[in-house]
């Protein structure tokens, strides 16, 4: 195989990239280790864009975040993503937090977020009644805000798609070739792949990749972050994302919602040497009740209707980094994409596309770029008289698979065909949000397995809640 | 030897204790005379009603469920299983139509208790 | 998008809405139409392939699909419509708004309707259990769809949680079909089912039952690879010097049912808090005068039996509602749970003075034995009986005539028999 440009990773970062020199007449294929697009911090995060008002001014991350955040409304109108400006609020509940305020305030300017304001007790708890009462003053940051972290990553990838990129599925990079100074091919489990540039965004693993090149100054170390979500007709529910002001002793966790109306609370911090500790604990979620009472503290954790836990894929030494190399031309490194990878992922694609300009690559624009995305359309959004019309033209649209979230057949059949479809339970459910209500998936398996094995002509033990070997079932009973 | 037994006749559920004295069994805490026929019963000659599922051709469903239409004997449940695994039936089925006459000799027939259309 | 119109709206042909159906129909009214999202009748005993049945009802031990089928015929046979593969997505005051496949979207308009459309089952997040999310976790009632009506076997080596009637079952189908169940886990010290379900479940086929333990960690990667079954103490908080490893393939999860209560949400009628299912009068009423409703979706049951009972009431008042024939709810008395009840359905009676049959099913809060069941009005005792044992898994059930009541104070009260 032979293409100009390998992106490793096809999360948010290596397919806002890939989105992004979509645009220039470059052959460019994806490669990702897992069976669907989406990385694996990019599907377990806490879902928020952020302004950048706690980065480290000066940074990379800061510049990147910061010019990210105000590309949203943009991209998410082209790519058909929900998103919203919820803004944050961060309550000074004790006298250390109060004392904080100012300085939060003023690193917030430092990094170039200037419409920071201050709330006063009243303020905060007209804004949000569910906050501690005892909250003395706050921080209001309006630009914070939330998106559906799966459909953003998907979105990009189905646009890159849409414009010639390539994307290998379960394909795992095991070397990359060098020579004459320069990048050569890269070898995956499904062959080699000749290429003029590399660009590792295998975020989790991108200190792995950066060795097999002899540029190993690092380490991933996850940092593990569990979270909860609640019922979306949970008592207790706040409209902006409530962020904490860290402690001494913590770093304090968020409650906010999700586009999607449930309530998002965590995550926690836990330094691990196993990049594949993606389970909860009784501590750490623990952990979590004990915090946001302190926060929120009428929260119903009844309503608790699943728990999750993402990697953050921490750098150490910490940073975050894009480097290249003047001893090896066409590698890009990209590490410390840590917890505002989701957020400076659109400003990541421009940032290593211009870097790339620079470095030498000089393929002109497509005349023919295809700029705009349309996604799933959501049934349970829809006017009775909309739902109505678009069942007598499509009547799959009729049948009702999800009864939680309302998600109906042919939702889930556009999940499966489209470009870079859903092969998955998993994969659906992170489309159209089959399996992600109350019941988790209880009503909806047994009905999206039979679709999927339908639609991909499989048997029922072949289809998979993710990656293969998580079959539902062992085979026909007769 | 003392058995046990919890009647399974109505929800009450006594526990009805059934020990073997002389040739003689001497039965305690049933409240009817149902729990002691059940008694007796478990303890000398242990029955179950059978439920399972028999794969259907050309049928509305893949599978039609079925009963034993009476209690079979307690031990002959897995070799009663390993035949009715084996069976398929042709569509229509109506609910009662005998499946597997005689079971094993049991003079018990495994019968549809459901009804698969064509 | 069509509009229909009938007198009586059923919402689900489970064996609530069917029992219901048929009622109304009896009763007088003309057109009565059940909607079922599912392709054919039956609700959930399409898949309880089980026996156990109508034991009180018909005094026969039937499989789930026999006992439906009773009712099923009857109801046909009365003439009560039914609209399969049909999802009904809201109860408005403008009518009922539902929709298929082949029908588009449409609008019923009933005089009166009956909320039949069961529970859902308790996940194994809301019990907060940690650890990884590999496949291989179902719940017990998922599994039994799995296999019953999927012809899917879920798995070879299970571990079941929750002495539920529905994991037991499961215990038994899951082992009949030759794979193994290790162990069914229980949080306390008394199973949660039917002891009968013990029996013939688990006892059978020396599965053990592990009381006063549960699973407080899941292991696998891709699909369930074990679980970590640890015991409680008084308090029920697992005691990690006994954690023990089992290795499985999968988890069942029979930890509790509960009404599905979207609809009666959405239509904001008023929920109890401790059943989940909306707040009813001896007429099986909620607290919209012309919605009623029976069957699992008002509090779970453990005997169909007491469903049809139920149901029967609950379509028959339905009729009389849309007929014009029921007295309106002045007069609402609430029925308070005493000592060791949790709570007791319906939780109001309509005092109206003419009398009639009140039924009062009821669940323990905690499991005793040789006890006293009381029905009190102020301080008088309306009725009693006794019994030898009652347990939370079990319902208990009371009646009187509604003319005993002289006062406002209602209450249902289990006391310890003096020696």
């Amino acid at each position: 195989m032979k293409t100009d440009v390998v992106v490793i990773g096809a999360g948010a970062v290596g397919c806002a990239i890939a989105r992004e020199l979509s645009k220039y007449e470059l052959d460019i294929t994806v490669v990702e280790k897992n069976e669907d697009i989406g990385g694996d911090a990019s599907k377990s995060n806490s879902a928020i864009i952020h302004t950048g008002y706690d980065a480290s001014p000066g940074s990379l991350e800061s510049e990147l975040v910061v010019a990210a955040n105000p590309m949203y409304d943009k991209i998410v109108r082209d790519l058909d993503v929900h998103f919203e400006p919820v803004g944050a609020i961060l309550p000074a509940i004790t006298d250390e937090q109060l004392e904080q305020l100012p300085a939060i305030k003023d690193k917030a300017m430092r990094n170039r977020v200037y419409d920071v304001e201050y709330l006063t007790r009243e303020d905060v708890l007209r804004m949000e009644p569910e906050i501690n009462p005892e909250v003395r003053a706050a921080l209001y940051i309006p630009r914070e805000s939330i998106i559906d972290p799966f459909v953003l990553v998907q979105a990009y990838a189905e646009n890159a798609y849409a414009n010639g990129v390539h994307f290998l599925l379960s394909t795992k990079v095991t070397d990359i070739r060098t020579g004459d100074g320069c990048v050569q091919s890269v070898i995956t489990t499904g062959g080699e792949i000749e290429t003029k540039w590399v660009i590792n965004a295998a975020a989790l693993y991108c200190d792995e990749i950066a060795g097999m090149v002899g540029k190993r100054c690092y380490d991933v170390v996850p940092r593990r972050g569990q979270f909860y979500i609640l019922d979306k007709n949970t008592s207790c529910k706040v409209k902006h994302i409530v962020l904490p002001i860290p402690t001494k002793t913590t770093k304090g966790r968020l409650m906010c919602p999700t586009v999607h109306g449930n309530m998002l609370i965590g995550p926690t911090a836990e330094d691990l040497d196993d990049k594949s500790a993606t389970e909860t604990t009784a501590d750490g979620l623990e952990s979590i009740r004990i915090d946001v009472e302190k926060l929120v503290p009428r929260v119903n954790w009844r309503d608790a209707i699943t728990q999750y836990s993402g990697l953050r894929p921490n750098r150490v030494p910490e940073g975050l980094h894009v480097d290249t190399y003047e001893d090896l031309n066409g590698y890009i490194n990209l590490s410390g994409v840590r917890s505002t990878g989701l957020t400076l992922s659109v400003a990541m694609g421009k940032y290593v596309a211009q870097l790339m300009i620079s470095l030498g690559m000089n393929a002109p624009f497509k005349k023919n770029f295809v700029e705009k995305r349309k996604g799933i359309t959501r049934f349970a959004d829809l006017s009775v008289e909309q739902q109505a019309s678009l069942i007598e033209k499509q009547p799959l649209y009729g049948n009702i698979v999800c009864r939680c979230e309302t998600v109906t057949e042919q939702e889930i059949l556009d999940a499966i065909h489209r470009p870079l479809g859903a092969r998955s339970v998993d994969a659906v459910k992170r489309r159209v949000r089959a399996g992600t209500g109350r019941c988790q998936a209880g009503f909806c398996t047994p009905k999206v397995i039979e679709i999927l094995a339908r639609e991909l002509k499989m048997p029922a033990s072949e289809i998979m809640k993710n990656e293969k070997g998580s079959y539902y079932v062992v085979g026909d009973m007769r | 030897m003392e058995k046990i037994v919890i009647c399974t006749v109505c929800p009450i559920g006594c526990n009805i204790t059934v020990r073997e004295e002389n040739n003689e069994l001497i039965i305690a805490g049933n409240q009817c005379k149902r729990g002691l026929t059940f008694a007796t019963d478990e303890y000398l000659h242990p029955v179950r009603i059978l439920t399972t599922t028999v794969k259907v051709h050309g049928g509305d469903q893949i599978l039609v469920p079925v009963r034993s239409a009476e209690p079979l004997p307690k031990e002959l449940l897995f070799s009663a299983m390993e035949l009715i695994r084996e069976l398929v039936v042709d569509a229509p089925v109506n609910r009662g139509d005998v499946l597997v006459n005689n079971i094993l000799d049991t003079g018990i027939d495994i019968v549809a208790t459901g009804e698969i259309k064509c | 998008m069509q509009k229909i119109t009938c007198d009586v709206l059923v919402i689900g042909a489970g064996p609530a809405g069917l029992a219901a159906s048929i009622a109304a129909k009896q009763e007088g009214a003309e057109k009565v139409l059940i909607v079922e999202r599912d392709e054919s009748i039956g609700g959930i005993l399409q898949q309880c392939i089980h026996p156990g049945f109508g034991l009180s009802y018909f005094e026969e031990e039937l499989t789930g699909p026999e006992y439906y089928a009773r009712f099923a015929d009857k109801a046909l046979e009365l003439g009560v419509e039914v609209l399969l593969n049909t999802m009904v997505l809201d109860i408005g005051d403008t009518g009922v708004v539902c929709m298929s496949s082949k029908d588009g979207l449409s609008i019923i308009e009933a005089g009166s309707v009956v909320l039949a459309m069961g529970c859902r089952e308790r996940t194994r997040f809301q019990l907060t259990i940690p650890g990884s999310r590999p496949s291989g976790v179902f719940t017990a009632g998922t599994a039994q769809r799995l296999m019953n009506r999927e012809n899917a076997m879920v798995g070879r080596r299970v571990v079941i949680l929750g002495s539920g009637d529905i994991g037991m079952i499961m215990a038994r189908r899951i082992t009949l079909e030759g794979a193994e169940v290790i162990a069914v886990v229980e949080l306390n010290d008394y199973l949660a089912g039917l002891t009968r379900n013990k029996v013939q479940c688990l006892d059978d086929f020396e599965i053990p039952l592990l009381m006063k333990h549960t699973v407080t960690d899941i292991k696998g990667k891709k699909r369930v690879e074990s679980v970590t079954v640890c015991e409680v103490d008084a308090e029920n908080i697992p005691i990690p010097e006994t954690a023990v490893e089992y290795p499985c393939d999968t988890l069942l999860l029979s930890v509790g049912l509960i009404p599905e209560n979207e609809l009666t949400h959405k239509a904001e009628i008023e929920i109890s808090p401790i059943t989940n299912g909306p707040v009813v009068n001896q007429y099986m009423q909620t607290s919209r005068e012309d919605v009623f409703a029976c069957g699992n979706v008002v509090h779970v049951n453990d005997l169909v039996d007491n469903v049809s009972l139920e149901s029967e009431r609950a379509g028959q008042c339905a009729a009389k509602y849309a007929l014009g024939r029921l007295k309106k709810a002045e007069d609402v008395i609430q029925v308070q749970p005493g000592r060791n009840v949790r709570y007791i359905c319906p939780q109001e009676i309509v005092n109206s003075g003419d009398g009639g049959e009140i039924n009062l099913y009821f669940r323990v809060t905690g499991p005793e034995e040789k006890v006293r069941i009381l029905v009190k009005t102020g301080d008088k005792v309306i009725v009693q009986k006794r019994a030898l044992r009652v347990n939370p898994g079990e319902m208990e059930h009371i009646r009187f005539d509604a003319k005993e009541i002289t006062s406002p104070d209602l209450t249902v009260e289990v006391m310890k028999e003096a020696i």
